[in-house]
């Protein structure tokens, strides 16, 4: 019989996972961020193409901008994102539930499996047989290596959502009656949502790209692939937001002195975004013509719903910040914040990553419009928008995270804080005056994802903001080159220490029972598959019955 | 479970900015008539029954200012490429692409359409104002994607 309500659990401050967890987090960290370093380098050239100046003639293995585009995509949203999720979330499951990972050897095989897949997508995109940019839609074909590889890497993130489950339940049958700890418990909910939105991209590699470009099929569907890939594409930002969330609600707290606001709600983001993060796709295909304009319209107004646990996010956060701010001597309406501590750069990163989440909120609302979309529609509005999003809310936190993260896990001091405490100005700075040239430029009609530089139609009314956009992505390339120097010094050049500490947040109520609905997670699973099945399941059940291997693949590039 | 009198206060701000969001979608959809593209677009040209061929690009006045145009999306071009209507014309665009996606964009109107292979696609635009209107593709389509882009010229009368 299960219970209905569910005591909270204690944690034992001085518990450090075992050795081969914690080199396990640091090799996918490591590679990530390796990977990160390749793509930030290319975004500086692209920032400056816009602008006229056109450097890949001297850049080896990069025959183009678009080549150069595609890594820069592939690297940045889906290797980084996905390896430093990885080393981070087998990490706070492990450190959340105070018992060794089900288990860590299983750990490795999914690094290994990952990384296999990831050479194959590195080798097709520096020999540029895939510059097909991130979102691989067909006919566009790319080198069979990239597809494989791409699935193996997707594989691995279900074995994660494998360890995770095994470590937990193991951890129940020890502390019954207990609710998840809070970090735990947040990287269960991230990777449930995953691995049910990645369904559709698992549907489209498996079964039809893989085969294409095997020479199996003779060719593909572009509408269904793109419909398939939407599917996955919109909820996987989700899959890199919500690990910024768990440091932001369960570890930023603690680091500002503070505590978490509300245990109940911030539980209740997490599971929101279970099943609100699906049914959101079509506002990437408002307009394909071949998908009726009803769906739209409810797909529409669901990424509105998406945007509820937002903003439940930013009270909770705010109000445990406050709670950190006035704790440490703030007084008055808004004195508590200059009493944050800004100069560590694992705080003051994440609290500027949460100050350009805003901007990227809502002009994500935005592109979320439809009638107003018709205007930014695949313009440099939209990576005028997502640069704030994942490219600060979770690139800068991931930087501020690896800040206090890199060093316990390595056992080593951070290499310079004085570099860090520039580092994440810089990369706030630099982000607000590309991400503004970016969406100007959107709003005046340039169209993203081309080598403007080059085009002949470039108008005169685009310059100012390509150059704004060449300015900040300098400095953010300089950001950029601050923090792998404190990264690979930590790891390389710095001495031993062990003063580092896990962050974790008490809650202000610590209210001894709670609902088990808001711990257990298979009504929000089913939730999910049924709001999922109304949303999406006439249009795909009407696109399968249309399918067609009509269309062959095309290499121009 | 205890929730601050705040918080709830600020997620019902929050719930009924979403709402007003929403009806004002439903309000252009409605009584501006904002379109999207959706299943019934995916039409031929009134002309095709005629002596127009689908497969061959064109551009024909059906009407005194009401055009049709059937365009065509490839590697890396559009045909037609130049297109002459007088001021005040309607035009209805159904463009198809024979190879991979593209994009078609005119700049200063609110024509945004994707051009998927296997699909039409369809939208109408009144150029109430004479000048140069220039259109390009706004979906990756390979190494010379900035190249493909054309100009509807509006002519006063």
């Amino acid at each position: 019989m299960a219970a209905t309500h569910l005591g909270s659990y204690t944690h034992a401050e001085g518990y450090v996972p075992p050795e081969t967890e914690r080199k396990l987090s640091l090799a996918f960290i490591g590679v990530g961020f390796a990977h990160l370093l390749v793509g930030v380098l290319l975004g500086f050239l692209q920032g400056l193409e816009h602008a006229g100046i056109d450097l890949y003639a001297y850049v080896p293995l990069i025959r183009h901008y678009y080549q150069g585009l595609s890594i820069h995509g592939v690297f940045n949203v889906l290797v980084f994102t996905t390896y430093f999720i990885g080393g981070f979330l087998l990490f706070v499951v492990g450190r959340g539930l105070e018992r060794p990972l089900v288990t860590a050897g299983l750990g490795w095989v999914t690094f290994w499996l990952m990384t296999t897949g990831l050479l194959l997508v590195d080798y097709a995109l520096l020999t540029n047989q895939a510059s097909v940019l991130f979102t691989s839609y067909p006919p566009l074909q790319a080198h069979w290596t990239y597809y494989v590889g791409l699935a193996l890497i997707v594989v691995g993130t279900w074995l994660m959502l494998v360890i995770c489950l095994r470590t937990t339940f193991a951890w129940r049958r020890e502390n019954p009656g207990k609710r998840t700890p809070l970090i735990a418990f947040g990287a269960l909910a991230t990777l449930i949502m995953w691995t049910l939105a990645s369904v559709g991209i698992a549907v489209e590699f498996v079964g039809f790209l893989i085969p294409w470009s095997l020479g199996l099929w003779p060719g593909t569907d572009p509408l269904l692939m793109r419909t398939l890939f939407w599917f996955t594409g919109h909820p996987i930002v989700y899959f890199w937001l919500l690990p910024a969330y768990i440091s932001w609600y369960f570890m930023v707290p603690k680091q500002v002195g503070g505590k978490l606001f509300s245990e109940p709600l911030a539980r209740l983001a997490f599971l929101l975004f279970i099943p609100l993060s699906l049914p959101v796709g079509f506002h990437h295909q408002y307009l394909d013509p071949g998908v009726s304009e009803g769906y739209k319209a409810i797909h529409a107004f669901l990424t509105f719903a998406v945007f509820m646990p937002s903003a439940m996010t930013a009270f909770t956060v705010l109000a445990s910040l406050e709670t950190g701010g006035r704790a440490r001597g703030g007084r008055g309406l808004l004195g508590w914040v200059t009493r944050l501590p800004w100069g560590d750069p694992a705080v003051s990163a994440q609290l500027l990553a949460m100050i350009l989440f805003a901007l990227g909120g809502v002009s994500g609302l935005i592109n979320a419009s439809y009638n107003l979309n018709l205007v930014v529609h695949n313009t440099m509005f939209v990576p005028g928008h997502f640069h704030l999003t994942v490219g600060s809310a979770v690139a800068l936190t991931f930087m501020g995270v690896s800040y206090w993260l890199v060093p316990y896990l390595s056992g080593r001091r951070l290499f310079s804080r004085a570099l860090g405490k520039w580092q994440p100005w810089l990369w706030f700075f630099g982000m607000l005056i590309m991400s503004r040239g970016m969406s100007w430029m959107g709003i005046l009609g340039a169209p993203r994802r081309t080598q403007l530089g080059a085009a002949p139609y470039f108008l005169p009314e685009w310059e100012l903001p390509a150059s704004l956009t060449a300015i900040g992505g300098v400095m953010l390339t300089i950001s950029g080159i601050l923090f792998f120097i404190n990264l690979f010094g930590t790891l390389l050049a710095s001495p031993k220490s062990s003063e580092e500490q896990v962050p974790l947040a008490e809650p202000v109520e610590e209210n001894g029972h709670m609902p088990s609905w808001l711990d257990r997670f298979t009504p929000w699973v089913t939730a999910t598959v049924v709001i999922v099945l109304i949303t999406y399941g006439p249009t795909l059940v009407r696109l399968f019955g249309e399918l067609s291997f009509g269309f062959p693949g095309l290499r121009p590039y | 479970m205890h929730i601050d009198r705040y918080e709830k206060m600020w997620i019902t701000l929050a719930g009924a900015l979403l709402v007003v969001f929403a009806i004002a979608l439903g309000f252009s959809s409605v009584v501006l008539g904002v379109r999207l593209p959706g299943l019934d677009d995916q039409l031929l040209p009134t002309a095709a029954a005629g002596p127009h061929d689908i497969q061959e690009p064109w551009v024909r006045e059906l009407a005194p200012g009401r055009y049709e145009v059937n365009m065509r999306a490839r590697v890396w071009n559009f045909a037609p490429t130049e297109i002459r209507v007088p001021v005040g014309s309607t035009v209805t665009f159904y463009i198809h692409s024979e190879d991979i996606i593209h994009g078609f964009k005119i700049q200063n109107t609110t024509v945004s359409l994707m051009i998927i292979p296997g699909q039409t696609a369809k939208a109408t635009y009144t150029f109430t104002e004479p000048g140069e209107y220039l259109f390009v593709c706004h979906e990756y389509c390979g190494a010379g994607h900035h190249f493909m882009s054309g100009r509807v010229i509006v002519e006063a009368l």
